[in-house]
């Protein structure tokens, strides 16, 4: 049973991971050219969730499912993603233009509140239109199930992990080989003289909104694609928990924000099995509905003994208030 | 020397108000106050079935309005039958507010003016307990007539109250420390859960904590200790996010607190002994509009003395320059650890008088929705200032309720409107003023 057990275990951890590591990386991406937190990505998340739901349904009805289908599922899952990816952006520019722009001289603290209340009126706007009831995501590829040696994985939860790791790579060549990556590097390096030289902060701050929107929406099909029920507050856990994960990961850190995003999935999940083990070997009795508990002791203490993240440098907090 | 005769500003009526209104001390507004509520009390009722109203209007008439507001709303958009003849509503409620509230109040405040600066200027000479106590009376009496009418006034007065000493609470660490602290939530449960577990552990019998101990007397000394414990056991939780402060700031800080939240509220869904998820009911009665308002003002006199005290400066320096803060001998972590542990037993106490006031407590209710309503709280009413807490938790927990014939529209205007405040005073509305209590209770020096 164990190693199985583990095994299994280890695999929705990677899936769980990754939806936080994708949402960590955009709050970590706003942190470090912006200086603030964008506490509305959480509900990006689920907008972008509920775009693609919308852009598949679209698609399917176009171009047919099942024994009907023009084009194959696969297909139509890639260009959902593109697509809500794309629209999902414009939702992100209009966010930073209408609550952020505004509150750039402003304490971040003000930043932080306004970014509160625009995830309400997401969420709020979202019941408005839709009725609060839930919606079922529709299942654009067929649930294969690999049995390797007593492990059972779906090729859905492979495809997660492949497509998040890929997108984590495509934002790493974007930012360290593009002209406009290096245009956001420069400014996360220091924001007030780099417009100086030329750089617009403003398009740079649209167009980094638009990344981190973009991978919110990729990670809120994903999403939609393992757990089919979309509700209109499942932005809000996973939007405060991707946030302490890009702080975890060190702020401003993109690389730290993808590994913090995984090493709080793997905190999270596979505290089960590790109560269960402990179980056994000293005939304890630990509720296995302590994860969030233990999970978040974890969390303090790693920060109590590393306090600045794992990859976050100690510059002083003058410089940047 | 023509120039000079123009020098009076422009907007002759509101410099005009300004001045009708500027005599009228603390004293004079809170006789007016008392005068309107005591006649609402006479003829309120005679007067709204005059006027057509459906029932006596309960919060000032602003519900009555939205409520014609709101059935319009759905005719337009949902197409409900809607009694035209109802709209007359909205101008009787207007006629009835100013009747019974506003020209009552402007005129008898205006009268009383006189005899009142004279009377403040007489208890000016006695010591300020005085003075406060007689006001605070006069406060309590209006909050009483006013909230015997009617039981919804009653639990909106106490919650409003509650309100205010969690965000002072919470100010005195957002606001004059300048920490972005997560886990206030997480004290007012530490302090309704033990609380709770006080009153009815020792005083009720329950299912899930036994027999009562005590018999049920001797309330004005058990819900004080009560009280005390919870707070007390709150500043004990508060240690924890205390002392990695003194390592840490800004962004660890908020997610130390934060996770702090989250285990607290995941402990006491886990733990069976105190009602797992279900939470604990059944607290004895004992918070009553007395109580409350007694350990509200309490809270706040004592809050204020410690902001204004050469402690509540030395929250400042800390906000403003830590280090510049160390080097003039403040001791920064005495500071923090004091305001962490200060805050806390407040949040704490809150949270105990809001579960008896309830009568009921479950770990859902201290969530990252009530983060964010107190957060609002409290950078809407203004960082770094008492008047800025009570004028936020007033003002919020007021539109909260006023808003609710609009239904799901209430949680679109109420963040649109802090985005409002947030983008034309970052700080919130009343920040950095200072509370001078007895310029309060003073008199207006006017002649």
């Amino acid at each position: 049973m164990t190693f199985n057990f583990i095994m299994q275990n280890l695999i929705n951890a990677l899936q769980w991971g990754s939806f936080y590591a994708l949402i960590a990386l955009g709050y970590s991406m706003v942190y470090s050219i912006l200086m603030l937190f964008n506490f509305a990505h959480g509900d990006i998340f689920m907008v972008g969730a509920y775009i693609g739901l919308g852009v598949s349904l679209g698609l399917l009805s176009l171009f047919g499912a099942g024994a009907s289908a023009i084009l194959p599922g696969w297909l139509l899952l890639v260009l959902t993603i593109l697509i809500s990816m794309f629209l999902t952006a414009f939702v992100g520019i209009i966010v930073e233009r209408v609550g952020y722009r505004p509150l750039r001289e402003a304490p971040r603290a003000s930043a932080a509140i306004t970014g509160l209340m625009i995830g309400i009126i997401l969420e709020t706007s979202n019941i408005l239109f839709l009725g609060g009831q839930r919606l079922k995501f529709p299942q654009l590829i067929e649930s294969v199930t690999y049995n390797v040696g007593g492990v059972f994985v779906t090729n859905k939860k492979i495809m997660i992990v492949l497509v998040s790791l890929g997108l984590m790579l495509a934002l790493h060549q974007l930012i360290a080989r593009t002209k406009w990556g290096m245009a956001m590097r420069a400014m996360a390096y220091d924001y007030v003289v780099v417009p100086l030289v030329g750089v617009p902060l403003n398009t740079i701050a649209a167009m980094t909104f638009a990344i981190g929107s973009a991978l919110a929406a990729a990670a809120g099909i994903l999403f939609g694609l393992a757990y089919p029920v979309l509700d209109p507050y499942m932005g809000v856990s996973f939007g405060w928990k991707a946030f302490v994960a890009a702080i975890l990961g060190g702020r401003g850190s993109i690389m730290g924000a993808c590994i913090a995003g995984f090493m709080l999935g793997f905190i999270e999940i596979m505290t089960v099995p590790a109560i269960m083990i402990t179980n056994r070997l000293f005939s304890l009795n630990i509720g296995s509905n302590l994860r969030d508990l233990i999970a978040y002791s974890i969390v303090l203490i790693i920060l109590i003994f590393r306090p600045h993240g794992l990859f976050g440098q100690a510059y002083s907090a003058k410089l940047r208030l | 020397m023509d120039q000079l005769d123009n020098l009076e500003p422009s907007g002759g009526v509101f410099h005009r108000l300004g001045q009708y209104f500027r005599p009228i001390p603390l004293l004079g507004y809170l006789i007016g106050f008392l005068v309107c509520v005591l006649w609402e009390m006479w003829i309120g009722e005679q007067l709204s079935a005059l006027l057509g109203l459906p029932k006596m209007p309960v919060l000032f008439g602003i519900l009555t309005i939205f409520k014609i507001i709101a059935g319009v709303v759905n005719f337009l958009i949902k197409g409900d039958a809607f009694v035209w003849a109802s709209l007359v509503q909205i101008p009787t409620a207007l006629i009835y507010l100013c009747l019974i509230y506003l020209l009552p109040l402007a005129l008898v405040s205006r009268t009383v003016s006189r005899p009142a600066n004279i009377l403040a200027r007489y208890l000016q000479g006695f010591p300020l307990i005085i003075t406060a106590l007689i006001q605070l009376a006069l406060m309590y009496a209006i909050l009483h007539f006013w909230s015997e009418m009617s039981d919804y006034r009653l639990i909106t007065l106490k919650l409003m109250l509650i309100a205010v000493l969690f965000t002072l609470s919470l100010n005195i660490i957002n606001g004059y420390m300048g920490e972005f602290s997560c886990s206030h939530p997480g004290f007012m449960a530490i302090g309704a859960y033990m609380t709770s577990l006080f009153t009815v552990g020792l005083f009720t019998s329950d299912k899930v904590l036994g027999e009562a101990v005590f018999s049920f007397g001797a309330a004005y000394l058990s819900f004080p200790l009560a009280l005390l414990f919870g707070g007390i056991m709150a500043s004990l939780g508060a240690l924890i996010i205390a002392i990695p402060s003194f390592k840490t700031r800004g962004d660890y800080l908020a997610i130390i607190s934060l996770a702090f939240l989250f285990i607290i509220k995941s402990l006491f869904e886990n733990v069976q002994a105190l009602g797992g998820s279900r939470g604990i009911a059944g607290q004895p009665n004992w918070a009553t509009l007395p109580v409350i308002f007694i350990t509200v003002a309490f809270g706040v006199w004592t809050i204020n003395n410690f902001v204004t005290s050469t402690m509540g400066k030395a929250l400042n320096a800390v906000r403003d320059d830590e280090t510049a803060a160390e080097a003039m001998t403040v001791n920064t972590r005495k500071t923090k650890m004091a305001a962490f542990l200060f805050g806390a037993f407040w949040a704490g106490v809150a949270g105990g008088l809001l579960a008896h006031v309830l009568r009921y407590i479950n770990p859902a209710m201290f969530s990252v929705q009530k983060l964010a309503e107190v957060l609002a709280m409290v950078y809407f009413g203004g960082l770094n200032s008492v008047y800025g807490s009570i004028v936020g938790a007033v003002s919020i927990s007021l539109l909260g309720e006023a808003l609710r014939p609009l239904e799901i529209l209430k949680w679109i205007v109420i963040p649109l409107l802090l985005i409002l405040v947030m983008i034309y005073r970052p700080t919130g509305l009343i920040a950095f003023k200072e509370f001078d209590v007895r310029q309060v209770f003073g008199p207006k020096e006017v002649d």
